[in-house]
Protein backbone atom coordinates (compact mmCIF):
# COMPACT_ATOMS: atom_id res chain seq x y z
CA UNK A 1 0.00 0.00 0.00
CA UNK A 2 2.03 3.22 -1.24
CA UNK A 3 1.49 6.37 -0.37
CA UNK A 4 2.71 9.22 -2.62
CA UNK A 5 2.09 12.41 -1.86
CA UNK A 6 2.07 14.93 -4.79
CA UNK A 7 3.57 18.59 -4.02
CA UNK A 8 1.61 18.79 -0.54
CA UNK A 9 1.62 21.82 0.70
CA UNK A 10 -0.36 23.62 3.94
CA UNK A 11 -0.57 26.87 5.67
CA UNK A 12 -1.83 27.72 8.64
CA UNK A 13 -3.82 30.65 9.45
CA UNK A 14 -4.07 31.81 6.36
CA UNK A 15 -5.30 35.29 5.65
CA UNK A 16 -4.35 36.74 8.95
CA UNK A 17 -1.09 38.15 9.36
CA UNK A 18 0.22 35.80 11.43
CA UNK A 19 0.09 33.15 8.24
CA UNK A 20 2.63 30.42 7.96
CA UNK A 21 3.64 27.88 5.59
CA UNK A 22 4.11 24.75 7.74
CA UNK A 23 4.74 22.35 4.44
CA UNK A 24 5.84 23.50 1.26
CA UNK A 25 5.77 21.56 -1.80
CA UNK A 26 6.29 17.92 -0.27
CA UNK A 27 6.19 14.90 -2.82
CA UNK A 28 7.53 11.94 -1.40
CA UNK A 29 7.01 7.97 -2.22
CA UNK A 30 6.88 5.73 0.63
CA UNK A 31 6.73 2.38 -0.43
CA UNK A 32 5.24 -0.97 1.27
CA UNK A 33 7.12 -2.50 4.33
CA UNK A 34 9.74 0.45 4.79
CA UNK A 35 10.79 2.11 8.33
CA UNK A 36 11.27 5.29 7.96
CA UNK A 37 12.23 7.64 10.04
CA UNK A 38 11.34 11.37 10.01
CA UNK A 39 13.61 13.99 11.61
CA UNK A 40 13.84 17.63 12.14
CA UNK A 41 13.75 20.03 14.43
CA UNK A 42 10.52 21.23 16.74
CA UNK A 43 8.19 23.09 14.31
CA UNK A 44 9.68 21.87 10.91
CA UNK A 45 6.35 20.91 9.85
CA UNK A 46 6.95 16.94 10.98
CA UNK A 47 3.80 16.99 12.90
CA UNK A 48 1.67 18.94 10.21
CA UNK A 49 3.18 16.28 7.79
CA UNK A 50 1.98 13.12 9.55
CA UNK A 51 -1.70 14.64 9.86
CA UNK A 52 -1.83 15.14 6.42
CA UNK A 53 -1.12 11.92 5.67
CA UNK A 54 -3.73 10.41 7.78
CA UNK A 55 -6.34 12.73 6.62
CA UNK A 56 -7.26 15.05 9.80
CA UNK A 57 -6.06 18.09 8.08
CA UNK A 58 -6.88 19.69 4.49
CA UNK A 59 -4.14 20.25 2.63
CA UNK A 60 -3.51 24.03 0.69
CA UNK A 61 -2.63 22.33 -2.51
CA UNK A 62 -1.56 19.22 -3.22
CA UNK A 63 -2.82 15.89 -1.97
CA UNK A 64 -2.11 12.56 -0.79
CA UNK A 65 -2.66 9.06 -2.49
CA UNK A 66 -3.13 5.88 -0.63
CA UNK A 67 -2.85 2.62 -2.65
CA UNK A 68 -3.78 5.06 -5.80
CA UNK A 69 -6.69 6.62 -4.27
CA UNK A 70 -7.14 10.51 -3.56
CA UNK A 71 -7.92 10.40 0.37
CA UNK A 72 -8.50 14.15 -0.06
CA UNK A 73 -11.21 13.35 -2.82
CA UNK A 74 -14.99 13.98 -2.02
CA UNK A 75 -16.40 10.49 -2.46
CA UNK A 76 -13.01 8.74 -0.52
CA UNK A 77 -14.49 6.92 2.01
CA UNK A 78 -12.24 7.96 4.86
CA UNK A 79 -13.08 4.59 7.04
CA UNK A 80 -10.70 2.71 4.16
CA UNK A 81 -8.03 5.15 5.38
CA UNK A 82 -8.98 4.77 9.33
CA UNK A 83 -8.73 1.10 8.53
CA UNK A 84 -5.25 0.93 7.12
CA UNK A 85 -3.13 3.82 8.58
CA UNK A 86 -2.83 3.94 12.03
CA UNK A 87 -1.40 7.03 13.84
CA UNK A 88 -0.17 7.50 17.48
CA UNK A 89 0.02 10.95 18.46
CA UNK A 90 2.59 12.38 20.33
CA UNK A 91 1.49 12.03 24.36
CA UNK A 92 -0.95 9.70 23.12
CA UNK A 93 -1.90 8.49 26.54
CA UNK A 94 -4.09 12.25 27.00
CA UNK A 95 -6.72 10.26 24.72
CA UNK A 96 -7.65 8.14 27.21
CA UNK A 97 -11.33 7.89 28.15
CA UNK A 98 -12.81 4.43 28.75
CA UNK A 99 -13.40 2.78 32.16
CA UNK A 100 -11.33 0.41 31.84
CA UNK A 101 -8.28 -0.44 29.73
CA UNK A 102 -9.83 -3.15 27.75
CA UNK A 103 -12.45 -0.84 26.53
CA UNK A 104 -10.82 1.71 25.43
CA UNK A 105 -8.45 -0.64 23.33
CA UNK A 106 -12.23 -1.81 21.56
CA UNK A 107 -13.11 1.88 20.71
CA UNK A 108 -10.92 1.64 17.66
CA UNK A 109 -12.02 -1.45 16.09
CA UNK A 110 -15.92 -0.68 17.02
CA UNK A 111 -15.75 2.06 15.12
CA UNK A 112 -14.29 0.69 12.00
CA UNK A 113 -17.55 -1.40 12.48
CA UNK A 114 -15.98 -5.01 13.43
CA UNK A 115 -17.94 -6.83 15.19
CA UNK A 116 -18.25 -7.60 19.00
CA UNK A 117 -16.54 -10.92 18.83
CA UNK A 118 -13.23 -9.96 16.65
CA UNK A 119 -13.39 -6.65 18.17
CA UNK A 120 -12.78 -8.05 21.65
CA UNK A 121 -10.35 -10.90 20.32
CA UNK A 122 -8.05 -7.84 18.28
CA UNK A 123 -8.24 -6.02 21.53
CA UNK A 124 -6.61 -9.08 23.81
CA UNK A 125 -3.53 -9.35 21.26
CA UNK A 126 -3.09 -5.85 20.90
CA UNK A 127 -2.56 -5.94 24.26
CA UNK A 128 -0.95 -8.97 24.74
CA UNK A 129 1.63 -7.69 22.13
CA UNK A 130 2.30 -4.50 23.61
CA UNK A 131 3.11 -6.62 26.85
CA UNK A 132 0.31 -5.27 29.37
CA UNK A 133 -0.40 -8.12 31.95
CA UNK A 134 -4.01 -9.44 32.13
CA UNK A 135 -4.79 -7.82 35.24
CA UNK A 136 -4.76 -4.22 34.13
CA UNK A 137 -6.86 -4.59 31.42
CA UNK A 138 -10.25 -4.23 33.87
CA UNK A 139 -8.23 -1.62 36.01
CA UNK A 140 -9.47 2.27 34.82
CA UNK A 141 -6.44 3.41 32.81
CA UNK A 142 -6.23 6.52 34.45
CA UNK A 143 -4.88 4.06 37.74
CA UNK A 144 -1.55 3.25 35.64
CA UNK A 145 1.62 4.17 35.30
CA UNK A 146 3.00 6.73 32.71
CA UNK A 147 4.47 3.75 30.79
CA UNK A 148 1.61 1.64 30.65
CA UNK A 149 -0.82 4.37 29.99
CA UNK A 150 1.44 4.96 26.54
CA UNK A 151 1.37 1.05 26.17
CA UNK A 152 -2.42 0.96 26.09
CA UNK A 153 -2.99 4.06 23.94
CA UNK A 154 -0.58 2.28 21.14
CA UNK A 155 -2.20 -0.58 21.74
CA UNK A 156 -5.77 0.93 20.78
CA UNK A 157 -4.39 2.02 18.02
CA UNK A 158 -2.99 -1.64 16.77
CA UNK A 159 -6.36 -2.65 17.71
CA UNK A 160 -7.24 -1.43 14.38
CA UNK A 161 -4.71 -3.37 12.50
CA UNK A 162 -3.01 -0.56 10.44
CA UNK A 163 -0.95 -1.68 7.54
CA UNK A 164 0.77 1.40 8.14
CA UNK A 165 1.56 2.82 11.57
CA UNK A 166 2.44 6.52 11.95
CA UNK A 167 4.44 6.94 15.38
CA UNK A 168 4.97 10.60 16.46
CA UNK A 169 7.81 10.42 19.67
CA UNK A 170 6.58 7.40 20.96
CA UNK A 171 9.41 7.09 23.35
CA UNK A 172 9.53 10.79 24.74
CA UNK A 173 9.23 10.76 28.41
CA UNK A 174 9.60 6.85 28.69
CA UNK A 175 12.54 5.29 30.37
CA UNK A 176 15.22 3.09 28.93
CA UNK A 177 13.53 0.13 29.35
CA UNK A 178 10.38 1.44 28.28
CA UNK A 179 12.07 2.91 24.70
CA UNK A 180 13.57 -0.68 23.81
CA UNK A 181 10.39 -2.91 24.35
CA UNK A 182 8.73 -0.08 22.41
CA UNK A 183 10.88 0.19 19.60
CA UNK A 184 11.60 -3.68 19.82
CA UNK A 185 7.75 -4.04 18.99
CA UNK A 186 7.56 -1.16 15.97
CA UNK A 187 10.33 -3.10 14.63
CA UNK A 188 8.92 -6.78 15.44
CA UNK A 189 5.45 -5.35 13.41
CA UNK A 190 7.39 -4.01 10.18
CA UNK A 191 9.19 -7.25 10.00
CA UNK A 192 6.94 -9.97 10.83
CA UNK A 193 4.01 -8.47 9.37
CA UNK A 194 5.96 -6.46 6.82
CA UNK A 195 3.86 -3.01 8.41
CA UNK A 196 5.09 0.39 7.16
CA UNK A 197 6.64 2.34 10.11
CA UNK A 198 7.11 5.87 9.72
CA UNK A 199 8.71 7.31 12.98
CA UNK A 200 9.19 10.53 14.17
CA UNK A 201 12.09 10.58 16.68
CA UNK A 202 14.53 13.17 18.15
CA UNK A 203 16.79 10.32 19.09
CA UNK A 204 19.41 10.34 16.36
CA UNK A 205 20.28 6.91 17.72
CA UNK A 206 17.32 5.44 17.28
CA UNK A 207 16.60 6.57 14.03
CA UNK A 208 20.07 5.20 13.13
CA UNK A 209 19.62 2.05 14.77
CA UNK A 210 15.75 1.32 13.21
CA UNK A 211 15.17 3.11 10.01
CA UNK A 212 16.10 1.50 6.37
CA UNK A 213 15.59 4.71 5.17
CA UNK A 214 15.24 8.80 6.74
CA UNK A 215 13.78 11.81 5.77
CA UNK A 216 15.02 15.19 7.20
CA UNK A 217 12.40 18.08 7.32
CA UNK A 218 13.18 21.62 7.20
CA UNK A 219 11.04 24.74 6.74
CA UNK A 220 8.58 22.49 5.88
CA UNK A 221 10.55 20.69 3.04
CA UNK A 222 11.90 17.88 3.01
CA UNK A 223 15.67 18.44 2.73
CA UNK A 224 17.65 14.84 2.72
CA UNK A 225 15.83 11.57 1.55
CA UNK A 226 18.45 8.74 2.15
CA UNK A 227 19.59 5.69 4.35
CA UNK A 228 20.34 6.69 7.47
CA UNK A 229 24.33 5.47 6.45
CA UNK A 230 24.13 8.47 3.63
CA UNK A 231 22.29 10.74 5.66
CA UNK A 232 24.40 10.72 9.12
CA UNK A 233 27.44 11.69 6.48
CA UNK A 234 26.49 14.60 6.77
CA UNK A 235 27.40 15.96 9.58
CA UNK A 236 27.90 19.70 9.05
CA UNK A 237 24.73 20.35 7.51
CA UNK A 238 22.65 18.53 10.05
CA UNK A 239 24.04 20.55 12.35
CA UNK A 240 23.08 23.55 11.09
CA UNK A 241 19.55 22.25 10.78
CA UNK A 242 19.50 22.28 14.50
CA UNK A 243 19.96 18.40 14.36
CA UNK A 244 22.89 15.91 15.03
CA UNK A 245 24.36 12.61 13.96
CA UNK A 246 24.54 9.88 15.91
CA UNK A 247 26.86 9.83 19.18
CA UNK A 248 28.84 7.18 18.25
CA UNK A 249 29.69 8.74 14.90
CA UNK A 250 31.50 11.36 16.37
CA UNK A 251 33.38 9.62 18.23
CA UNK A 252 34.51 7.87 15.31
CA UNK A 253 35.19 11.05 13.46
CA UNK A 254 37.42 11.84 16.81
CA UNK A 255 39.23 8.78 16.57
CA UNK A 256 40.42 8.98 13.01
CA UNK A 257 41.27 12.96 13.91
CA UNK A 258 43.49 10.97 16.83
CA UNK A 259 45.23 8.47 14.44
CA UNK A 260 43.23 5.24 14.94
CA UNK A 261 42.48 4.26 10.70
CA UNK A 262 39.05 3.36 11.12
CA UNK A 263 36.11 4.05 8.87
CA UNK A 264 33.84 6.72 10.26
CA UNK A 265 30.24 5.56 8.25
CA UNK A 266 29.30 3.54 11.33
CA UNK A 267 26.28 4.43 12.89
CA UNK A 268 25.29 2.13 15.73
CA UNK A 269 27.50 1.04 18.27
CA UNK A 270 27.65 -2.16 17.13
CA UNK A 271 29.12 -1.02 13.49
CA UNK A 272 31.62 0.93 15.45
CA UNK A 273 32.42 -1.96 17.61
CA UNK A 274 33.00 -4.12 14.58
CA UNK A 275 35.14 -1.35 12.80
CA UNK A 276 37.32 -1.06 15.66
CA UNK A 277 38.52 -4.50 16.55
CA UNK A 278 38.92 -4.53 12.79
CA UNK A 279 41.77 -2.04 12.76
CA UNK A 280 43.37 -3.16 16.08
CA UNK A 281 43.95 -6.73 14.65
CA UNK B 1 -14.05 23.74 13.33
CA UNK B 2 -13.14 25.12 16.74
CA UNK B 3 -11.36 28.00 15.14
CA UNK B 4 -14.08 29.84 14.10
CA UNK B 5 -14.81 31.99 17.58
CA UNK B 6 -13.93 35.31 17.56
CA UNK B 7 -15.67 36.48 20.45
CA UNK B 8 -12.71 36.61 22.97
CA UNK B 9 -9.63 35.94 20.73
CA UNK B 10 -6.65 38.40 19.57
CA UNK B 11 -5.69 39.42 16.67
CA UNK B 12 -2.06 40.66 16.35
CA UNK B 13 -1.86 44.39 14.39
CA UNK B 14 -0.11 47.63 15.10
CA UNK B 15 -2.85 50.45 15.20
CA UNK B 16 -3.81 53.06 17.36
CA UNK B 17 -6.62 51.12 19.00
CA UNK B 18 -4.38 48.09 19.99
CA UNK B 19 -1.98 50.84 21.71
CA UNK B 20 -4.63 52.44 23.84
CA UNK B 21 -4.51 52.03 27.37
CA UNK B 22 -6.72 48.77 28.40
CA UNK B 23 -8.78 51.20 30.90
CA UNK B 24 -9.68 53.07 28.43
CA UNK B 25 -10.83 50.57 25.98
CA UNK B 26 -13.18 48.91 28.71
CA UNK B 27 -14.47 52.27 29.92
CA UNK B 28 -15.09 53.58 26.24
CA UNK B 29 -17.07 49.87 25.39
CA UNK B 30 -19.27 49.87 28.35
CA UNK B 31 -20.28 53.41 27.84
CA UNK B 32 -21.04 52.31 24.55
CA UNK B 33 -22.85 49.95 25.09
CA UNK B 34 -24.67 51.75 27.59
CA UNK B 35 -25.38 54.60 25.63
CA UNK B 36 -27.04 51.94 22.96
CA UNK B 37 -29.56 50.96 25.85
CA UNK B 38 -30.14 54.11 26.31
CA UNK B 39 -30.82 56.05 23.34
CA UNK B 40 -32.70 53.77 20.82
CA UNK B 41 -33.55 56.45 17.89
CA UNK B 42 -32.57 56.14 14.82
CA UNK B 43 -30.80 58.82 14.74
CA UNK B 44 -28.25 57.87 17.58
CA UNK B 45 -27.78 54.45 16.02
CA UNK B 46 -26.93 55.82 12.78
CA UNK B 47 -24.07 58.09 15.04
CA UNK B 48 -22.90 54.94 17.04
CA UNK B 49 -23.01 53.22 13.82
CA UNK B 50 -20.82 55.79 11.99
CA UNK B 51 -18.94 55.72 15.52
CA UNK B 52 -17.80 52.03 15.71
CA UNK B 53 -17.26 52.22 11.93
CA UNK B 54 -14.56 54.46 12.11
CA UNK B 55 -12.84 52.23 15.02
CA UNK B 56 -13.25 49.58 13.36
CA UNK B 57 -11.20 51.17 10.20
CA UNK B 58 -8.52 52.90 12.67
CA UNK B 59 -8.08 48.93 14.34
CA UNK B 60 -6.58 47.26 11.08
CA UNK B 61 -8.40 44.26 11.93
CA UNK B 62 -10.01 42.53 8.41
CA UNK B 63 -14.01 43.36 8.78
CA UNK B 64 -14.64 39.83 8.17
CA UNK B 65 -12.54 38.65 10.89
CA UNK B 66 -14.34 40.67 12.76
CA UNK B 67 -18.28 39.41 11.47
CA UNK B 68 -17.02 36.30 11.88
CA UNK B 69 -17.56 36.59 15.71
CA UNK B 70 -21.41 37.34 14.44
CA UNK B 71 -21.58 34.10 12.94
CA UNK B 72 -21.90 32.20 16.29
CA UNK B 73 -24.90 34.55 17.94
CA UNK B 74 -26.73 34.57 14.60
CA UNK B 75 -29.33 32.28 15.78
CA UNK B 76 -29.92 34.25 18.79
CA UNK B 77 -30.31 37.18 16.52
CA UNK B 78 -32.59 35.61 14.39
CA UNK B 79 -35.19 34.17 17.35
CA UNK B 80 -35.21 37.66 18.60
CA UNK B 81 -36.26 38.94 15.08
CA UNK B 82 -38.74 36.28 14.55
CA UNK B 83 -39.98 36.91 18.30
CA UNK B 84 -40.71 40.64 17.75
CA UNK B 85 -42.01 40.78 14.35
CA UNK B 86 -44.98 38.50 15.42
CA UNK B 87 -45.60 38.98 18.90
CA UNK B 88 -45.68 42.34 19.14
CA UNK B 89 -49.03 44.50 19.18
CA UNK B 90 -49.55 47.16 17.16
CA UNK B 91 -51.17 48.40 13.77
CA UNK B 92 -51.32 44.99 11.91
CA UNK B 93 -50.04 45.28 7.98
CA UNK B 94 -50.18 41.30 7.78
CA UNK B 95 -52.46 39.20 9.21
CA UNK B 96 -52.67 35.02 8.65
CA UNK B 97 -54.44 33.27 11.34
CA UNK B 98 -52.84 33.39 14.65
CA UNK B 99 -49.53 35.19 12.72
CA UNK B 100 -49.83 38.81 12.52
CA UNK B 101 -47.05 41.27 11.59
CA UNK B 102 -47.23 44.68 13.01
CA UNK B 103 -45.64 47.84 11.77
CA UNK B 104 -44.02 48.34 15.43
CA UNK B 105 -42.96 44.92 15.24
CA UNK B 106 -40.94 45.38 11.52
CA UNK B 107 -39.35 48.62 13.10
CA UNK B 108 -38.37 46.65 16.58
CA UNK B 109 -36.56 43.64 15.11
CA UNK B 110 -34.74 46.12 12.81
CA UNK B 111 -33.39 47.70 15.71
CA UNK B 112 -33.14 44.70 17.78
CA UNK B 113 -30.71 43.78 14.48
CA UNK B 114 -28.54 47.05 14.47
CA UNK B 115 -28.58 47.13 18.10
CA UNK B 116 -27.23 43.83 18.48
CA UNK B 117 -24.66 43.93 15.60
CA UNK B 118 -23.55 47.35 17.41
CA UNK B 119 -22.88 45.64 20.99
CA UNK B 120 -21.21 42.60 19.89
CA UNK B 121 -18.89 44.01 17.14
CA UNK B 122 -17.56 46.65 19.78
CA UNK B 123 -17.11 43.85 22.71
CA UNK B 124 -15.40 41.65 20.27
CA UNK B 125 -12.95 44.90 18.90
CA UNK B 126 -11.74 45.08 22.69
CA UNK B 127 -11.30 41.75 22.66
CA UNK B 128 -9.32 41.39 19.49
CA UNK B 129 -7.13 44.64 20.13
CA UNK B 130 -6.78 44.00 23.95
CA UNK B 131 -4.35 40.72 25.32
CA UNK B 132 -5.83 39.08 28.03
CA UNK B 133 -3.15 39.93 30.37
CA UNK B 134 -3.63 44.04 29.45
CA UNK B 135 -7.58 43.30 29.82
CA UNK B 136 -7.23 42.04 33.26
CA UNK B 137 -4.60 44.11 34.10
CA UNK B 138 -7.22 47.43 32.96
CA UNK B 139 -9.61 45.38 35.11
CA UNK B 140 -7.64 45.39 38.09
CA UNK B 141 -6.86 49.02 38.02
CA UNK B 142 -10.31 50.22 37.40
CA UNK B 143 -11.84 47.99 40.12
CA UNK B 144 -8.82 48.83 42.76
CA UNK B 145 -11.48 51.50 45.18
CA UNK B 146 -13.40 48.51 45.49
CA UNK B 147 -11.09 46.95 47.81
CA UNK B 148 -12.08 49.26 50.39
CA UNK B 149 -15.52 47.18 50.69
CA UNK B 150 -13.20 44.10 51.12
CA UNK B 151 -13.76 42.87 47.48
CA UNK B 152 -10.54 40.39 46.51
CA UNK B 153 -9.95 42.20 43.24
CA UNK B 154 -6.25 41.64 42.25
CA UNK B 155 -7.45 37.66 43.28
CA UNK B 156 -10.98 37.82 41.07
CA UNK B 157 -8.67 39.55 38.28
CA UNK B 158 -5.72 37.00 38.40
CA UNK B 159 -8.35 34.01 37.87
CA UNK B 160 -9.88 35.79 35.29
CA UNK B 161 -6.45 36.01 33.23
CA UNK B 162 -5.75 32.37 33.98
CA UNK B 163 -9.10 31.49 32.71
CA UNK B 164 -8.85 33.67 29.36
CA UNK B 165 -4.99 33.02 29.13
CA UNK B 166 -6.39 28.70 29.25
CA UNK B 167 -8.83 28.98 26.70
CA UNK B 168 -6.21 28.79 23.85
CA UNK B 169 -4.72 26.11 25.66
CA UNK B 170 -7.51 24.12 26.22
CA UNK B 171 -8.58 24.76 22.49
CA UNK B 172 -5.66 23.49 20.91
CA UNK B 173 -5.69 20.78 23.44
CA UNK B 174 -9.26 20.01 22.48
CA UNK B 175 -8.19 19.64 18.97
CA UNK B 176 -5.52 17.71 19.53
CA UNK B 177 -7.66 15.17 21.31
CA UNK B 178 -10.62 15.25 18.27
CA UNK B 179 -7.31 14.53 15.68
CA UNK B 180 -6.44 11.96 17.88
CA UNK B 181 -10.08 9.96 18.30
CA UNK B 182 -11.17 11.04 14.65
CA UNK B 183 -8.10 8.46 13.29
CA UNK B 184 -9.03 5.93 15.74
CA UNK B 185 -12.72 6.25 14.19
CA UNK B 186 -14.78 8.59 16.09
CA UNK B 187 -17.32 10.24 13.76
CA UNK B 188 -17.31 14.00 15.07
CA UNK B 189 -18.97 15.31 11.83
CA UNK B 190 -21.33 12.31 11.20
CA UNK B 191 -24.51 13.70 9.97
CA UNK B 192 -26.47 11.47 12.53
CA UNK B 193 -27.21 13.80 15.71
CA UNK B 194 -26.98 10.52 18.09
CA UNK B 195 -23.14 9.68 16.74
CA UNK B 196 -22.36 13.49 17.56
CA UNK B 197 -23.36 13.08 20.82
CA UNK B 198 -21.72 9.39 21.58
CA UNK B 199 -18.76 11.01 19.85
CA UNK B 200 -18.61 13.52 22.92
CA UNK B 201 -17.74 11.54 25.18
CA UNK B 202 -13.83 10.77 23.99
CA UNK B 203 -13.57 14.56 23.97
CA UNK B 204 -14.85 15.53 26.93
CA UNK B 205 -13.13 12.84 28.90
CA UNK B 206 -9.61 13.31 27.94
CA UNK B 207 -10.14 17.37 28.11
CA UNK B 208 -11.41 17.75 31.52
CA UNK B 209 -8.70 15.15 32.44
CA UNK B 210 -5.68 17.45 31.41
CA UNK B 211 -7.80 20.33 32.32
CA UNK B 212 -7.41 19.53 36.24
CA UNK B 213 -3.72 18.12 35.58
CA UNK B 214 -3.08 21.44 34.08
CA UNK B 215 -5.08 23.24 37.01
CA UNK B 216 -2.68 21.30 39.74
CA UNK B 217 0.72 22.10 37.76
CA UNK B 218 -0.10 25.29 37.51
CA UNK B 219 -1.09 25.45 41.39
CA UNK B 220 2.16 24.14 42.20
CA UNK B 221 3.98 26.62 39.88
CA UNK B 222 2.60 29.35 41.57
CA UNK B 223 3.41 27.97 45.06
CA UNK B 224 7.29 27.03 44.12
CA UNK B 225 7.09 31.38 42.78
CA UNK B 226 6.22 32.08 46.24
CA UNK B 227 3.02 33.81 44.76
CA UNK B 228 0.75 34.91 47.51
CA UNK B 229 -1.46 36.98 46.29
CA UNK B 230 -2.00 40.56 45.29
CA UNK B 231 -0.30 42.27 48.75
CA UNK B 232 2.36 44.22 48.00
CA UNK B 233 2.61 42.56 44.56
CA UNK B 234 4.43 45.10 41.61
CA UNK B 235 4.20 45.12 38.07
CA UNK B 236 6.79 44.87 35.39
CA UNK B 237 4.96 47.04 33.11
CA UNK B 238 2.81 49.39 35.43
CA UNK B 239 -0.51 51.01 33.15
CA UNK B 240 -0.25 54.55 32.84
CA UNK B 241 -2.07 57.02 30.77
CA UNK B 242 -0.71 58.40 27.86
CA UNK B 243 -1.40 61.77 25.14
CA UNK B 244 -3.04 59.04 23.20
CA UNK B 245 -5.44 57.86 26.30
CA UNK B 246 -6.67 61.66 26.63
CA UNK B 247 -7.45 62.26 23.85
CA UNK B 248 -9.58 59.19 23.61
CA UNK B 249 -11.24 59.78 26.75
CA UNK B 250 -11.73 63.18 24.88
CA UNK B 251 -13.11 61.59 22.04
CA UNK B 252 -15.52 59.26 23.74
CA UNK B 253 -16.86 62.53 25.91
CA UNK B 254 -17.97 64.35 22.54
CA UNK B 255 -19.67 60.85 21.71
CA UNK B 256 -21.97 60.54 24.51
CA UNK B 257 -22.40 64.05 24.40
CA UNK B 258 -23.44 63.72 20.95
CA UNK B 259 -25.92 60.88 22.24
CA UNK B 260 -27.18 62.65 24.43
CA UNK B 261 -27.80 65.78 22.60
CA UNK B 262 -29.22 63.85 19.80
CA UNK B 263 -31.35 61.76 22.13
CA UNK B 264 -33.08 64.67 23.56
CA UNK B 265 -33.75 66.10 20.34
CA UNK B 266 -35.19 63.26 18.79
CA UNK B 267 -37.43 62.84 21.84
CA UNK B 268 -38.66 66.29 22.28
CA UNK B 269 -39.26 65.96 18.05
CA UNK B 270 -41.18 62.88 19.08
CA UNK B 271 -43.47 64.33 21.87
CA UNK B 272 -44.05 67.65 19.57
CA UNK B 273 -45.04 64.78 17.10
CA UNK B 274 -47.37 63.02 19.60
CA UNK B 275 -48.83 66.59 20.85
CA UNK B 276 -49.74 67.95 17.34
CA UNK B 277 -51.71 64.30 16.67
Amino acid sequence: MPIITDHLTYVYGSKTTLQKTALNDVSVKIDDGQFIGLIGHTGSGKTTFLQLLAGLIKPASGTVYLDGEDIYAKDFDKRTLRSKLGIVFQYPEHQLFEETVFKDVCFGPKNLGVDDKETELRAYEALKMIGLEDEVFYQSPFDLSGGQKRRVAIAGVLAMKPKILILDEPTAGLDPAGRNDILGLILKLQKEQGMTIILVSHSMEDVAEYADRVLVMDKGSIVFDNTPREVFKHHEELKELGLSVPQVSVAMSKLREKGLPVKTDAITVEEAVKEIIRVLR
Amino acid sequence: MLKDVTLGQYYQADSPIHKLDPRVKLVGTLLYMISLFIFNNIYCYAIAAVFLITVIILTKVPVWYMLKGLKAVLFIMLFTVVFNIFFTPGEYIFEFGIFHISREGIKGAVFMIIRLTLLIVSASIMTLTTTPNRLTDGIEKLFRPLKLIKVPVHEMAMMMSIALRFIPILMEEADKIMKAQTARGAKFDSKKFMDRVKSLIPLIVPLFISAFRRASDLALAMEARCYHGGEGRTKMKPLKYKAGDIVSYVILALYIAAMVAVGILSARLAFFQFLSK
